[in-house]
């Protein structure tokens, strides 16, 4: 019995991360990474995680996926189309290079006991996931949220512009 | 009936198509696509390996929302990344006008 609800989140996954990186204008790219990504949150809720699936909604489709999008509107457009297509060696390298990792991988999965695992019934709960933020990885938490900082920190001093210069 | 095999096919898929970004565009907001569904790619694993295989502390209750702490983590990590990312092509863009990363050759030694 193949389950449709899957295939067709696999569909959009997988789909999706092709046209992010093989759609002519980066914007439709921008917008099948978005979509990718919004398969994986799919995938997310298959496997009995809401809480992630959420989150990966919220942090990738709602603030990464529009920071991409807006960071592609404002610079010019004409110049984000100006890629040269890669030389068919490199094209050729590396769509070999990618099948033989995902083959090599698949294979493994497929070949090995994993195909035999039935899902674990007793799924986690909110409850446990936050105990296990605040408990045992709290200190966890506090780094990333020093990175976190950091990081937007970071993004503002790049990205500002020195109003003084002439012409600019 | 979906095993856990099936979902380390797709997030092998996911790995590759990741790979195959990183080694042909010269885009930078390609390049950053691809480690995006790469991240995405190991999220799934850790998620499928979770949901599927749950970890029995010494004491002997089984916790499974491990993999699922994990992966909370990393996507925020990943915000962060992209954050940073993205302001760095703006600021090479407006130095360059180009994001082709094989014409940012400033830092060359």
């Amino acid at each position: 019995m193949v389950d449709f609800v899957f295939l067709g989140m696999m569909a959009v996954t997988v789909g999706g991360a092709l046209v992010a990186l093989e759609a002519e204008e980066i914007v439709y790219g921008a917008i099948g990474l978005a979509g990718s990504l919004f398969g994986v949150a799919s995938l997310f809720f298959l496997l009995d995680a809401p809480y992630v699936a959420v989150f990966q909604v919220t942090v990738y489709v709602g603030a990464v996926a529009v920071l991409i999008l807006f960071t592609v509107m404002l610079v010019r457009q004409e110049k984000w189309a100006k890629e040269l297509p890669a030389t068919a060696p490199t094209r050729l390298l590396g769509a070999l290079t990618g099948l033989a990792v995902a083959i090599a991988l698949s294979l493994a999965a497929v070949s090995s006991d994993l195909s035999n695992v039935t899902a674990y019934t007793n799924t986690a709960t909110f409850i446990q996931i936050g105990q296990l933020i605040s408990t045992q990885y709290s200190s966890v938490l506090e780094v990333l949220a020093l990175v976190l900082a950091a990081s937007i920190v970071g993004a503002l001093t790049l990205s500002r512009t020195d109003k003084e210069e002439p012409g600019a | 009936m979906t095993s856990l095999a099936d979902f380390v096919v797709v997030s092998a898929a996911l790995f590759g198509i990741g790979i195959y970004g990183l080694v042909t565009k010269r885009n930078a907001l390609r390049l950053l696509f691809a480690v995006e569904i790469m991240v995405n790619a190991a999220n799934l694993n850790f998620i499928a390996f979770s949901e599927y295989a749950p970890y029995a502390q010494p004491g002997g209750t089984v916790v499974n929302g491990l993999g699922q702490t994990f992966v909370l983590f990393s996507i925020a990590l990943a915000a962060a990344e992209a954050a940073v990312i993205l302001a760095i092509i703006v600021v090479a863009y407006r130095l360059h006008q180009d994001v082709d990363v094989s014409e940012l050759k400033s830092l060359e030694g």
